[in-house]
């Protein structure tokens, strides 16, 4: 479904990522997992058009991602950053409802997706009246993915999701979001350097290190088989318990 | 933005009432400049030139400064105005040994423009001193100063300044004085009279000179040059206006010395307007046989609250119409602008720079320069007041997209927003707060620059602050001042409410949030 073929990006002289080649299949999930500046984000940027790889080509449901296929590419992924990236001057409601409106959908249409996502990410259908500066950082997040969610894309992006929360919120929101992946069995691609996160999310971890792929496959199967030295690094960085 | 919309028109309305000259007869309009005398003058031409019957006759009162005056009868703004021939000498031909009334005519005529015979009295510099100090220290002529070197002089800042001031008069007479001040005219003769300075300058038909009983200095050197009253008038108006060109010619030799003093007395120290003061005499001025005993009768001075309600209902409308108008304008090519700035990284810094630098420009200095393009009124005041609005204008809005979080507008663009929708649907809401307060400089600003369009004739509460500046009239200046600071209060007001009701709910929490 996302395809990167010998991806490269530099921010000036310093490479971000260089020769990524990877494919997230459709309807799974797959997490890309790293320090921070091992180039994952950079790597979700380039797949939703936000930046422009230097070299190789992103794909996203078999068409070429660049600026003449962008916009409607868009309208078929959606994109979740830390803290919702909601926009401040709009309620809840209208931050969701915000292209839906722009493209025209009739208003019963619309809030009847509202509700039945509402009732998806588990959120008070009241709490949507509100603005962003009104709610907290976990119900921010939800509205965040009732955002991504509203035009029914085939393809969710996240990145680092759960970046701003506080650990028990953190752990009731990545159940909930497993629940629904599984439920909308779309295809996911999640930015994360949260071992733990990783584990719960997915099967299918990617591993980066400097702008480079370093593992690919479940957590246990690195643990067991590390193919470096950072691997085992990283993992045993995050915790024995977790690793195992 | 339907009330954005009303609020327009109805200042688009009240600006085409004030400049619309839909009669079917021609205007002639006579000019003047800031001071009491040139604005009753400029009033008895109006009376008179309307009383020919063959032009509405329109009196563009309080030009600033000869420069200005003359400019807008060159280019036909006006067709004419009271001038002295020492001045014209001086100031426009930069001719100062040109004497001879005729070959000044020559002069004059090559640049369209002609000269009336001389109106009858001379308005010329002179020194002058107390009474009592003038017998205490025996001075009755320049000359005698040279004995009394340490002496304390007080002169106005332009009398110091003309090479026909203080410079050349002291050269003239070998003066080496050691205690030469310059001094706010409208101040020297207070301070003569307290004992401050003993010598100050003043001009010969000044309505002050019997009140503080000051004598005269005599010229007994001839330093001083004719300063005749006389009219400049289009070298065309004869020929355009025949019978209002005669009335205005039958005024040479009809205003003496002494009627001058008092019709400047009138004004001054009576409390009358230049209007009331004007046609009070021009009965008889133009009847051939002059009438006795015109002195200035005193009339009450309206009151202070009476002056500032009529100020307010004269000059109020035009000067809100001079704010809307320039700040809608600023406001229409700001925004765009400040766009731009924010958007195009070439044309970013140009914009900036530009718009800065126009701020800088004196006030006064712009005003001039648009008077070659625009002539005078309000045109040239609109234009203006657009330029110095726009630089908050443009730059508030180029920093509020600036300051946009890159989150959001990766937000904005990743769900699949065009570019003009994320502009308008996303990033101008983000910046309004920023942009507003833009807005509102510009606006308070502009209420207070607006008070200097008085100078090219475009009225506005300016108005009474430069005829109270000329007569040294404090009340009067602040018939226009208060006004003006208080517009500026109800203004800032209106921005906090247009702020609540324009800027989205969720940027106020923040910003509450923030602060």
């Amino acid at each position: 479904m996302i395809r990167f073929d010998g991806v490269r990006k530099a921010f000036g002289e310093a490479a971000a990522v260089s020769d990524v080649t990877l494919e997230v299949p459709a309807r799974t999930t797959v997490a890309l997992l790293g320090p921070s500046g091992c180039g994952k984000s950079t790597l979700l940027r380039m797949a939703i058009g936000l930046l422009t790889p230097d070299a190789g080509t992103v794909r996203v449901a078999g068409e070429e991602m660049n600026a003449a296929s962008a916009r409607s590419l868009r309208l078929r992924m959606g994109y979740v950053i830390q803290e919702g990236g909601l926009f401040p001057h709009l309620t809840a409601k209208d931050n969701v409802t915000l292209m839906a409106r722009f493209l025209g959908w009739a208003p019963e249409k619309v809030d009847a997706r509202v509700a039945e996502l509402a009732e998806l990410v588990r959120l008070g259908i009241d709490l949507l009246a509100r603005f962003p500066t009104e709610l907290s950082g976990g119900q921010r997040q939800r509205v965040g993915i009732m955002r991504a969610l509203m035009l029914d894309p085939e393809v969710l992006l996240l990145d680092e999701p759960m970046g701003a929360l506080d650990p028990m919120v953190r752990r009731s929101l990545q159940d909930d979001l497993k629940g629904i992946f599984a439920k909308l069995s779309k295809t996911v691609l999640l930015v994360t350097h949260d071992l733990t996160e990783a584990a719960i999310l997915s099967e299918d971890v990617v591993l980066m290190s400097g702008g480079e792929v370093a593992q690919r496959g479940s957590l246990a199967a690195m643990a067991k088989a590390p193919a470096s030295g950072f691997v085992t690094a990283f993992l045993r960085a995050q915790g024995p318990a977790e690793a195992a | 933005m339907r009330k954005a919309v009303a609020f327009v028109s109805g200042a688009a309305l009240l600006f085409a009432c004030g400049s619309a000259a839909a009669d079917e007869k021609p205007v002639v309009r006579i000019g003047s400049k800031r001071f009491t005398e040139s604005l009753v003058l400029g009033e008895i031409g109006r009376i008179v030139a309307e009383g020919a019957g063959e032009a509405r006759a329109e009196h563009k009162e309080g030009l600033g400064g000869t420069a200005i005056v003359f400019r807008a009868l060159e280019e036909g703004s006006i067709d004419a105005y009271p001038e002295y021939t020492g001045t014209i000498a001086e100031a426009i031909l930069k001719d100062p040994a040109l004497t001879d009334l005729g070959a000044m005519r020559r002069a004059l005529l090559a640049r369209g423009v002609s000269m009336s015979e001389p109106l009858g009295f001379e308005n010329t510099y002179a020194l002058a001193t107390t009474r009592a100090k003038a017998k205490a220290m025996g001075l009755a002529k320049i000359s005698d100063l040279a004995a009394h070197p340490d002496i304390a002089i007080g002169l106005s800042h332009e009398f110091l300044g003309r090479s026909d001031g203080w410079p050349g008069l002291s050269a003239r007479y070998g003066l080496a004085m050691t205690h030469v001040n310059g001094m706010d005219h409208g101040l020297s003769y207070e301070a003569a009279e307290k004992g401050s300075v003993a010598i100050i300058d003043i001009y010969s038909t000044d309505a002050k000179i019997e009140r503080y009983d000051l004598v005269t200095l005599a010229d007994d050197r001839r330093f001083f040059p004719s300063y005749e009253a006389v009219w400049l008038h289009r070298a065309d108006l004869g020929a355009r206006l025949p019978a209002t060109y005669a009335a205005l010619c039958k005024l040479a030799g009809r205003i003496d010395e002494e009627t001058m003093i008092a019709m400047n007395a009138g004004v001054e120290l009576g409390g009358e307007r230049p209007a009331e003061t004007a046609a009070r005499f021009v009965p008889g001025l133009l009847d051939a046989a002059k009438v006795a005993g015109r002195s200035a009768e005193v009339v009450a001075h309206r009151g202070f609250w009476s002056g500032m309600l009529e100020a307010v209902r004269t000059e109020g409308p035009a000067h809100l119409a001079l704010v809307g108008i320039s700040l809608l304008a600023s406001v229409l090519a700001g925004v765009p602008l400040g766009i731009a700035a924010a958007k195009l990284r070439r044309a970013g810094g140009p914009i900036l720079a530009i718009t800065g630098v126009v701020q800088t420009i004196p006030a006064l200095a712009l005003l001039c320069f648009f008077i070659p393009v625009l002539g005078i009124g309000k045109l040239p005041a609109l234009a203006a007041l657009f330029l110095y609005g726009l630089l908050p204008i443009v730059r508030n809005t180029a920093t509020g997209l600036r300051s946009i979080p890159q989150s959001l507008l990766d937000s904005a663009e990743a769900l699949g927003l065009p570019p003009f929708a994320r502009l308008w649907r996303v990033e101008l809401p983000l910046a309004s707060r920023t942009i507003l307060a833009g807005i509102k400089t510009s606006a308070v600003i502009n209420v207070g620059t607006a008070t200097v369009a008085a100078f090219v004739g475009a009225g506005g509460l300016g108005s009474p602050i430069s005829t109270g500046l000329n007569l040294n009239d404090t009340s009067r200046i602040l018939e226009g001042a208060v006004p003006a600071a208080a517009l500026a209060l109800i203004v800032q007001g209106a921005f906090a409410l247009l702020e609540r009701a324009l800027v989205p709910r969720g940027l106020a929490a923040e910003g509450a949030r923030a602060g």
